[in-house]
């Protein structure tokens, strides 16, 4: 696009265009594929078109017919409507997308739900309701820490696994902690109280 | 009755108190549906094909490839741009509505679109760019006081255009439906959204039914459908089905917000003792294609008797200018501050006292000074400040601290809004007004809970309908004056209705009643009284509605609202002489704001003005290549925001009670985030002794100013 070249194909994106050989060259079979661990390890070719995937999220199994390509927040945004994780940065920047795998935060833009199948999967909808919050959901309200609130969700999972590992934590901890997830509006002196604070309550989270 | 004034402090049960943001549970839990959110049964997926070049002729459009393949269901390219030349890179040019959004990313790669290309200026930081007439003000004589002062000092100072980076990007999702129009767009403007976005699909405004629950950012960039909007209709007419287009990150760094530029030669005198005599300012910078609006300068000190300032805008091929948070008042604030705490170190003067005795040319003097002060008090001023350079060095690590002051407007926008009270007791607001993450929704529940003497759980309170009345879009900090008003005016309307339905079975007149903590009872005789659920069973079959209006002129008149704030903050940092690495220690907020309707959302804005602060002082850029004219950083990487261990420590201090209470109500958006820039700019300079002058102040702005000052390269 920018060789000098003036025919555009259109789009932007780098990533779109690394997870298109990703696919498109297994399909084909002309290049050395990059494929998912997974799949690699069982020998077997999935795809290009939809193949069945089985997602275990937050305790419930859920069977979806799906690309290989399909990213695991696309997935659970898109065909189950589990709207929580964001889609924001779309490059594992900024951490709106995270969600638990097997316990751990990542960041479901950059992991393929094909990637997930076979692991547990917690999103924010798996750690409390409006009527029954968890210790970290209950104090971000305490401290405010939220604004247009479109980045809470990620950090709430982030720091709900934070929490689980880091009792009685210091605001310095905290700190350094959450490095993996950005807010814009500006919420994390709210967010350094109310983790510190959750990371006390009484029989955890 | 009870009038709809606002209560005085001691009758106050909910206004000014900190309260918990009644949406907290949907916001921390997922369950809040966003724009980005909403899933339409068997809705597609829309990409946007947009121009890699900053500035070239698009001579053709291909959809067909994209046509063809399987899953897309319609395609869009811009006629009117076939033969003309887009004007910046990320413009759009086609779209793709797809089955799914993995084939409509796929589809947008295969439109070919030829270009021809032009020759494109993206640079903004050179004055003799300037093709337009400039603009030119003056007042006094600035070349008879230059003369006549006993310094003059002569800076350059600038900042570059920052975007928005709202979170949830802008779009939204569209569905045409037996000839009506739905949209969930991410708005601060659901009343007013939809003007003029049926021409497109030929569907009249009342048929068309807009919607935001929550929005994940607007930042002042979010009021119009935009081009998308348009798009989003016409694909949605096209196929008959639902369509979702949320930009993808990297168009929506480039096109959907950009705050202008600004760059500045200063020119100031002052007398020994500090007060400044004259200002003359040459500013240019770029709002984009569009044109440009220079920064006030002198910013806040504005009865300076002799100042002129000269605006040149440049023209360049990047994404069009939007209004973020206090439009032009960061630049000028920036510009404006830094070039006087240069002044004062000129003088060997100590900036707090140069800053206090120059606030006789600002508007309010006794407020700013009482602020400065307070802010003075709560970073630890005495024991931190030094002249500038001065302090002692731990190591390679020098430590300085610096102000600022800002002023805002505010008032409040019209608005109209309902109140219902049922005979079941349950009361309801509805209102066309928008949550932007400040607490709208709160604010409504504390102002009509307040009004009825019940609590905030007790209220039900609807926003974000086009259907509901018309409330205004929510810019220059104006929602909080508007909405407050409203729902105040037709809370007390409707308890008014209610007491005159209860004053019979009292047996006192309606006007010697009050509901208070979920009663109604008589004023002077307490125990006559009757609990609220009673005494709205007694409506019979029909509750009571009324609408309330915010006419903010009249408003102001009758002290609901208010305009015209100052604020101060200060910074303390540290400057890693070695790295050029600044952290901010801490930041103090000092911000008269009138009345505070929601006290804990009102700090949270603060403390979220400080941060955005931080951001645009020490990261925040969009950086273009003058070659390719693309924007190097369009994603989240390199287009940086502070983290959560960028912050340091933060500290908010609201002017409430005596004197400022009675103002009336005052938005709050803008006014903190006016001064961060310059206030951390300022304790970088006088840390290292040496002004640093353009934002961000990152480390490759830092190190060649800190070797310059020791002489070149060491």
């Amino acid at each position: 696009m920018s060789n000098g070249s003036n025919v555009s194909d259109g789009g932007l994106s780098r990533r779109g265009f690394l997870k298109g050989i990703g696919v498109g060259s297994v399909a084909g079979g002309l290049l050395s594929p990059v494929l998912p661990t997974s799949a690699a390890e069982n020998g077997t070719f999935r795809g290009p078109g939809e193949i069945p995937v089985s997602l275990k999220i937050n305790g419930q199994t859920k069977k979806l017919n799906l690309e290989p390509r399909v990213t695991l927040l696309d997935a659970l945004r898109n065909r189950l409507d589990l709207t929580g994780a964001k889609k924001v940065c779309d490059r594992a920047t900024c951490g709106a997308c995270t969600v638990l795998v097997d316990g751990k935060p990542v960041y479901s833009c950059t992991l393929l739900a094909i990637e997930a199948e076979d692991r547990e999967i917690t999103t924010v909808e798996g750690l409390g309701t409006p009527d029954k919050l968890n210790a970290v959901q209950q104090a971000f309200i305490k401290h405010d820490a939220q604004q247009c609130g479109f980045c809470t969700p990620g950090f709430i999972v982030a720091s709900t696994a934070f929490v689980r590992n880091n009792p009685n934590a210091s605001v310095e901890q905290v700190r350094n902690g959450l490095g993996g997830n950005l807010c814009r509006c500006g919420t994390y002196a709210g967010m350094l109280l109310a983790v510190a604070d959750a990371s006390k309550a009484k029989g955890g989270v | 009755m009870p009038t709809a004034n606002w209560p005085p402090a001691e009758k106050r049960s909910l206004i000014g108190k900190r309260i918990d943001r009644i949406d907290g549970p949907l916001k921390t839990t997922g369950t809040a549906k966003y724009s980005f959110d909403v899933n339409r049964p068997n809705m597609l997926w829309a990409k946007l094909v947009v121009s890699p070049f900053a500035k070239a002729e698009v001579v053709s459009i291909d959809l067909e490839p994209a046509n063809s393949l399987r899953g897309v269901k319609a395609t869009w390219k811009d006629d009117a741009l076939l033969g003309k030349e887009v004007q910046y890179a990320g413009q759009i040019v086609a779209a793709v509505a797809a089955e799914t959004e993995e084939i409509a990313n796929e589809a947008i790669h295969r439109i070919k679109v030829e270009y021809k290309l032009s020759e494109h200026q993206v640079i903004d930081t050179n004055p003799e760019l300037s093709k337009d007439k400039p603009s030119d003000r003056e007042t006094g004589k600035v070349d008879e006081a230059f003369p006549q002062a006993d310094v003059v000092v002569n800076g350059q100072y600038g900042l570059p255009v920052i975007a928005h980076c709202c979170l949830e990007s802008h779009g939204q999702v569209t569905e045409v439906r037996d000839g009506e129009l739905y949209v969930w767009p991410s708005t601060q403007n659901v009343s007013k959204y939809s003007d003029r976005l049926g021409e497109s699909v030929d569907i009249p405004q009342n048929k068309i039914h807009v919607e935001c629950q929550h929005m994940g950012g607007g930042f002042g960039s979010k009021f119009n459908f935009d081009k998308w909007g348009t798009i989003g209709a016409l694909l949605s007419k096209q196929t008959g089905r639902p369509v979702k287009l949320l930009l993808d990150r990297d168009i929506e760094l480039m096109i959907a917000g950009n705050r202008p530029s600004a760059y500045a030669k200063m020119k100031v005198g002052a007398k020994k003792d500090g007060t400044v005599t004259a200002v003359q300012a040459e500013v240019w910078g770029t709002g984009g294609t569009q044109g440009y609006n220079a920064p006030p300068i002198p910013y806040v000190f504005t009865k300076i008797p002799n100042t002129s300032l000269t605006g040149k805008g440049i023209r360049t091929n990047r994404g069009g200018q939007r209004a973020w948070r206090a439009p032009n008042h960061p630049q000028g604030c920036y510009i404006t501050m830094s070039a006087f705490s240069d002044v004062a170190a000129a003088l060997k003067m100590d900036e707090l006292e140069f800053f206090l005795h120059n606030a006789q040319f600002t508007d309010r003097p006794e407020v700013y000074r009482e602020e400065l002060k307070i802010a003075a008090d709560l970073i630890g001023y005495k024991q931190k400040a030094h002249l500038r350079g001065e302090g002692k060095a731990d190591g390679p690590i020098k430590r300085g601290i610096g102000m600022s002051m800002h002023t805002w407007g505010g008032r409040g926008h019209p608005s109209e809004c309902d109140v219902t009270i049922n005979p079941d007791g349950s009361v309801e607001t509805k209102i066309g007004t928008q949550d932007l993450g400040v607490g709208t929704r709160t604010a409504l529940a504390i102002v009509i809970g307040e009004t009825l003497g019940l609590p905030v759980e007790a209220i039900q309170v609807n926003i974000g309908k086009s259907e509901y009345p018309t409330s205004g879009g929510s810019g220059g900090s104006t929602t909080i004056g508007g909405i407050s008003t409203s729902s105040r005016l037709a809370a007390t309307d409707a308890l008014n209705a209610l007491l005159e339905v209860v004053s019979k079975k009292l047996n006192v007149e309606p006007d010697k009643l009050e509901a208070s903590g979920g009663v109604i009872r008589e004023i002077d005789k307490p125990d006559n009284k009757i609990a609220w659920k009673e005494a709205c069973a007694m409506l019979g079959p029909n509750p009571i509605t009324k609408r309330g209006q915010c006419v903010p002129g009249k408003a102001v008149t009758e002290h609901f609202i208010d305009a015209n704030v100052g604020g101060v903050q200060m910074a303390d940092v540290s400057v890693d002489t070695e790295t050029g690495i600044v952290t901010v220690n801490e930041m103090v907020a000092v911000q008269d704001i009138g009345l505070v309707i929601s006290l804990k959302t009102a700090e949270s804005q603060v403390y979220g003005a400080l941060i955005m602060g931080i951001t645009y002082a020490l990261f925040e850029e969009c950086v273009y290549d003058a070659k390719t004219g693309r924007m190097l950083n369009p994603d989240m990487e390199f287009y940086r925001l502070a983290g959560i261990k960028d912050i340091g420590q933060l500290k908010v201090h609201l002017m409430t009670g005596k004197g400022y209470d009675e103002r009336g109500v005052i938005g709050l958006g803008e006014p903190p985030v006016i001064s961060p820039g310059a206030a951390i700019a300022n304790a970088v300079a006088n840390a290292c002794g040496v002004r640093v002058p353009y934002l961000p102040l990152t480390p490759d702005r830092v190190i060649p100013v800190l070797l310059q000052q020791k002489g070149g390269i060491v």
